[in-house]
């Protein structure tokens, strides 16, 4: 051994050497640029038609860049452009909508975890017939209880407020929130229950020191979902509020479809890319969060 | 077992009952674990719960710790009936097989949960965290979080939270399944210790006989859910009450040999055993079929044998050095049976070898209902 180690090694030693350009790299690359280019070329137009003005616009070129740079679009889609009879831009559609996102997406997480944790930890009488009858309701077509759903509203007085779309997305954000939570509470150790309940923790003991300090990945999971569900919900939206109340999505397709006036395309784009810059922010910021939870939470149920 | 028995109900009466579990059913849906178990612990008692697995051990534990509503009969802890009381309000310590430690708090926050559950003064708490960090040498641990502990300090601290609620019984749950070997030995003598220290009453669930045989004051052996067994380490080893008991107690396991008592003595073919010495149950040997069980390690070879009331020759078939013993397999009336020699003496395959049996350490058990004559 000792003398064989003074030799130099033949034969194939260390990492076996790949080549960069083998036939299974250029078909996978290849395929990788043009899914890019069939991603970001609409985006890349979308971009630049929006820091045209209109002259330019007019001459055709979607694909040049601007020639002129102006931001005067992007002011006009948030301040300025005509919904229908007022002329406000997003900016009131986007202030509805953060009226609308932020407490229902609060208000689901917050019930639907306890849901979850309730059928994970706690099995109660009738549980399972609970959530049987919620995972049910996750496959109802929402348009089935689009009428219903205003009769019940205009009922208790919610009809066309704020109010009233907070309810409906909570409601029906229910379901899939509470499986998603209730399995990935499953996959904590059941031992870790049983000990925090010999050491005298009651419901909401356990629940908000044990249960919620071990469960970012799965809240972060459940806020991506909400917020840009809600985000970018329109049918709700435009069914159950009126034209003072109307959300962000709303408001843009407003503006891109009214049919006063010429097209002005670099308003329209702006417009489109301010609706999609919250999801979009909450896509990067959390992405890799938001796997994680989703891996977690497949792992057992 | 005549002179055991007085002995043990002396010490029964001595102490009075930490736990009492009358008439005891657990059902899981249609599936009974438990069918109407009786089992008394005394105060201060070591009980060792013992099982192969799916036996229901770990269902027993947790309907004591009050983590399971019970589907009939009765459990008293203290002289108090707490069959619906909460597990915190029972007065009990537990230590799970997994640890079961809150991940996101320190050891520190980990031993003192339960004591702020139970609003008591932060003096109290600080002065009973440090005095059970003592006693199980984890104080230079104390602000860690449990991922940066070895799987020996993680089950310290697991006790430890037992140990701070200063309560009369303390339940294990296989609390060293998951540590290596070496490991495993040291913390069994910690926690050996740390019963004679506190003498409390310890509850103890495993599936390692060693551990059963070395920290038990008794042992229940158990099976499909009902106590095949109760008694002392010894009386478990030397004198099973079953086939079942017999069995399982002990490694490499008891010989067994189907026959038949005729005369004050067992045969079957070649082998013809006076069973004058065997102390029978009943008090007398009745003619019936009967299993003869023999432990490897009570028949002796060598020079020994003369000294033995039986002997017979067998061929030596296979050898299993281990070390300390060699074990040989060999044929009995048709039987594989199998002798503990010592490490050091000298034998060879095929050679005929003298076995000494003497009857007085031998088990008989009825055929049919397997339990001990
Ligand atoms: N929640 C449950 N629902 C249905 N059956 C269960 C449940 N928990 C346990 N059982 C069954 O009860 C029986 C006893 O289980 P238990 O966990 O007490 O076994 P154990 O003796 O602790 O075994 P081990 O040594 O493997 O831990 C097993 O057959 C098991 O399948
Ligand atoms: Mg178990």
């Amino acid at each position: 051994m000792t003398e064989a180690s003074g030799l130099p090694l033949e034969g194939p030693q260390g990492p076996k050497p790949r080549r960069v350009l083998s036939r299974r790299n250029i078909f996978l690359y290849g395929t990788l640029f043009v899914i890019t280019l069939y991603y970001a070329m609409p985006l890349y137009v979308m971009i630049v038609t929006s820091l045209k003005g209109m002259p330019e616009i007019r001459l055709g070129n979607i694909f040049s860049p601007p020639m002129e740079v102006t931001f005067e679009p992007w002011v006009k889609a948030w301040s300025q452009a005509c919904t229908g009879l007022t002329c406000n831009g997003l900016s009131t559609g986007f202030w509805n909508s953060v009226k609308i996102t932020i407490p229902s997406v609060i208000l689901s997480i917050s019930i639907a975890s306890v849901n979850g944790y309730a059928l994970a930890n706690w099995k109660f009488k009738g549980a399972n017939v609970f959530f049987t009858i919620l995972i049910f309701g996750a496959f109802i077509p929402y348009q089935v209880m689009l009428y219903p759903i205003v009769i019940i509203l205009r009922e208790i007085g919610l009809y066309g407020s704020l109010g009233g779309l907070v309810l409906v997305h909570t409601i029906f954000g229910m379901p899939i929130l509470t499986l998603l939570f209730r399995n990935y509470f499953s996959s904590l150790p059941e031992e870790l229950f049983k000990a925090a309940r010999v050491d005298g923790a009651k419901f909401w003991g356990i629940y908000f020191r044990i249960m919620v300090p071990m469960s970012l990945p799965i809240f972060t999971v459940a806020v991506i979902l909400q917020v840009t569900g809600i985000w970018n919900d329109f049918l709700f939206g435009v069914v159950y509020t009126g034209p003072e109340t109307y959300p962000m999505t709303v408001s843009l397709n407003n503006i891109v479809n009214s049919t006063q006036g010429v097209k002005e395309y670099n308003i329209n784009m702006a417009a489109t890319i301010i609706t999609g810059l919250v999801p979009l922010t909450i896509y990067f910021v959390s992405g890799r969060l938001f796997v994680r939870g989703i891996a977690a939470g497949a792992v057992k149920g | 077992m005549c002179a055991a028995l007085p002995q043990a109900l002396l010490r029964v009466e001595a102490m009075s009952n930490s736990i009492e579990i009358k008439n005891l059913d657990l059902r899981f849906g249609s599936f009974e674990v438990l069918q109407d178990l009786n089992l008394d612990i005394g105060k201060g008692e070591f009980l060792v719960l013992l099982g192969s697995s799916g036996c229901g051990k770990s269902t027993l534990l947790n309907c004591i710790a009050g983590l399971l509503d019970v589907s009939a009969g009765q459990i008293h802890i203290n002289g108090e009936n707490v069959t619906w009381a909460e597990p915190s309000e029972r007065g009990i310590g537990m230590v799970f097989q997994s640890y079961a430690l809150y991940p996101q708090m320190t050891v520190e926050g980990n031993l003192s949960f339960g004591l702020k559950n139970a609003k008591l003064p932060k003096a109290e708490i600080a002065q009973r965290v440090k005095r059970a960090s003592e006693i199980l040498q984890i104080e230079p641990l104390l602000k860690r979080k449990p991922a940066a502990l070895s799987g020996g300090q993680r089950q310290r601290v697991a006790i430890g939270r037992a140990l701070v609620r200063d309560v009369d019984v303390f339940l294990f749950d296989e609390p060293l399944s998951n540590l290596d070997a070496k490991l495993r030995a040291d913390l069994r003598v910690e926690i050996k210790r740390l019963h004679q220290k506190l003498n409390n009453t310890m509850v103890y669930v495993t599936h390692d006989q060693i551990e059963a045989m070395t920290l038990a004051d008794r042992i229940a052996i158990m099976r499909d859910g009902k106590i095949m067994q109760l008694g002392t380490p010894d009386e478990i080893y030397g004198l099973p009450m079953n086939k079942y008991v017999a069995d399982f107690i002990g490694s490499p396991s008891m010989n067994f040999i189907d026959g038949s008592i005729k005369n004050g003595a067992f045969t079957v073919d070649e082998l013809n055993l006076s069973l004058a010495g065997y102390e029978f149950a009943s008090g007398e040997a009745v003619d019936r079929s009967a299993t003869l069980g023999i432990r490897p390690e009570h028949v002796v070879t060598g020079e020994l044998v003369s000294h033995s009331p039986y002997s017979i020759d067998v061929e030596v078939e296979l050898i299993e050095p281990t070390g300390s013993d060699k074990l040989i397999d060999c044929q009995v009336a048709g039987h594989l049976f199998r002798v503990r020699m010592d490490g050091q003496a000298q034998v060879s395959v095929g050679e005929t070898l003298k076995l000494g049996i003497d009857p007085a350490r031998v088990s008989l058990f009825d055929t049919a209902t397997e339990i001990r004559l």
